[in-house]
C-alpha cells in the first residue's frame, strides 16, 4: 500500500547513507541560516545549494516537481504579489527562502526511509525520561499507529458499503458514527491484547 | 496537562495505560485516514478534508491529553515522510511552507476541544449536541485559525487583514465538520460511557 511505503527513494549516495538524525539536525540548522540571514543573495544561494543536493542526491527534474506541484503555485502567486508590494528584492527573498527550505526538507524525506526518521525522531526523545515520556512506550504507539492505518482503511470502506447498501451514502452519520465505534472497540482490543501478553505495561 | 487528567483517584496520573497507548494510536490512524480522503480544493492553497474533523474528534472523544497526543502522533509520521498531510504531501517540506500554521495549531485544538469537553456536565458529552459542538468551534477558533493566520502572515508574508481572507473561506467547511464532529462525538460517548470517565484496566 503506497500511504505506508512514503515518498522515500532508494539509492546510495552520501546522503542516503548519512545517520537520519545528522540529516534532521543538519535540515534545522541549514532551516534556521536560510531564515536568519536576510537579503536576495542568501536566499538565491540556498536554493542552489538546496537543488545542488537534491540533484546529487538522485532527485530527477520531474520528481521534484512532482512533490513540489502544490507550492511552486503559492511561489508564483506569492513572487507575484511581493514584486507588486514590496519589489522585487523581497520577492526573490521570500520566494528563494520558501522554496529552499522546501527542497531541503524534500531531499530529507526523499533520501531516509520513514522508518529510520521515526528511530531519530525516539532516539530525541531519551532526554525526555525524566519528564515521564518512556521513548519506548512512544515507539510501540508509533508501530501501532502504522498498523492501524490500513486497518481502519478496511473498515472505512466497510462501513461506507453498509451505509450504501442501506441507501445512506449520503449520510454522515451513518458513514462516520460505525467507524469512528470500531476504532474505538478495536483500539480497547488492541489494548487488551497488549495487556494480557505484558507488552507495554511496567 | 496533567491537571485535566481524569483520574483523581490514583497516585499514577501521568501513567497512560496500553488501551490509552492503542486509543492514541488508532485515531492517530484515524486521522490519516480523514486527511487522506479525496479532499475539495476551494483556495488552491489549502485543501479543505475530514482533516479538522478527525483533529477534533480526537480531542472530544478521548479527552485533552490522549487526544492531543493522538494528533501529535499523526503530524510525526506526516513528517517522517508518509503522505497523510492534506493533499498527500509529507516531510519536513510542510513546516517550511505557508500552512504550517494551520498544522501546529491542530495537536492545541485537539487538547482544548477536549478540555472543554471533559468539563461540560456530566453526561452532556454524550447527550448535547451542541455543547460538543461548540466546544470544536472554541478549539479550532482558538488554535487552528488563529495560528493559521499567523503562519499565513510570517511565511507568506501577507498582512494579517489578508491572512484574515484566505482563512474565512474555510469557515462554512469548518461549522459543518463540527457539526458532523458532535454527532459522531457524542454517538461514541453513548456507545463507550467510560472512554473519558475511565477506570483503569485491572
Amino acid at each position: 500500500m503506497s500511504l505506508l511505503l512514503g515518498t522515500h527513494r532508494p539509492g546510495t549516495t552520501w546522503l542516503h547513507r548519512l545517520p537520519a538524525g545528522a540529516k534532521l539536525l543538519g535540515l534545522v540548522l541549514l532551516g534556521l541560516v536560510v531564515v536568519l540571514v536576510r537579503g536576495p543573495v542568501s536566499a538565491v544561494v540556498a536554493l542552489v545549494v538546496a537543488v545542488g543536493l537534491g540533484a546529487y542526491a538522485g532527485l530527477t527534474a520531474r520528481e521534484g516537481l512532482r512533490t513540489l506541484r502544490g507550492l511552486l503555485l503559492v511561489a508564483v502567486l506569492l513572487g507575484g504579489f511581493q514584486v507588486w508590494n514590496n519589489g522585487w528584492a523581497r520577492a526573490v527573498e521570500s520566494v528563494g527562502d520558501l522554496l529552499a527550505l522546501v527542497v531541503l526538507a524534500t531531499v530529507l524525506t526523499l533520501t531516509t526511509p520513514v522508518d529510520e526518521v521515526l528511530d531519530a525522531l525516539v532516539r530525541a526523545l531519551r532526554p525526555l525520561r525524566r519528564l515521564g515520556v518512556d521513548p519506548d512506550r512512544v515507539a510501540l504507539t508509533i508501530s501501532l499507529a502504522l498498523r492501524a492505518i490500513p486497518t481502519t482503511v478496511a473498515i472505512a470502506e466497510e462501513t461506507r458499503d453498509a451505509a450504501l447498501a442501506r441507501g445512506l451514502e449520503r449520510s454522515p452519520r451513518a458513514r462516520l458514527v460505525p467507524l469512528v465505534v470500531r476504532v474505538v472497540s478495536h483500539a480497547r482490543a488492541t489494548g487488551d491484547a497488549l495487556h494480557a501478553r505484558g507488552v507495554g505495561d511496567d | 496537562m496533567t491537571s485535566t487528567d481524569q483520574q483523581p483517584r490514583t497516585t499514577r496520573t501521568r501513567r497512560l495505560g496500553t488501551t490509552d497507548l492503542a486509543l492514541v494510536a488508532g485515531f492517530a490512524a484515524l486521522v490519516v485516514v480523514c486527511a487522506v480522503l479525496p479532499a475539495i480544493n476551494v483556495t488552491g492553497i489549502v485543501p479543505i478534508t475530514l482533516q479538522t474533523f478527525g483533529v477534533l474528534l480526537a480531542g472530544a472523544v478521548l479527552g485533552p491529553l490522549r487526544g492531543f497526543l493522538a494528533v501529535l502522533l499523526y503530524l510525526a509520521l506526516g513528517l517522517a515522510g508518509l503522505p497523510v498531510f492534506s493533499g498527500g504531501a509529507a516531510g519536513f517540506g510542510v513546516l517550511a511552507g505557508p500552512t504550517a500554521g494551520y498544522l501546529v495549531g491542530f495537536p492545541l485544538a485537539a487538547a482544548l476541544t477536549g478540555y472543554l469537553v471533559t468539563r461540560l456536565p456530566r453526561g452532556a458529552a454524550a447527550r448535547n449536541v451542541p455543547l460538543v459542538f461548540l466546544c470544536g468551534l472554541v478549539g479550532s477558533a482558538v488554535f487552528i485559525h488563529t495560528l493559521g493566520m499567523a503562519g499565513l502572515v510570517l511565511r507568506a508574508d501577507l498582512t494579517w487583514g489578508q491572512a484574515f481572507d484566505v482563512d474565512k473561506v474555510f469557515w462554512i467547511g469548518d461549522v459543518v465538520k463540527n457539526v458532523a464532529m458532535a454527532l459522531v462525538a457524542t454517538a461514541v460517548h453513548r456507545a463507550f460511557p467510560d472512554l473519558l470517565h475511565r477506570r483503569r484496566a485491572a
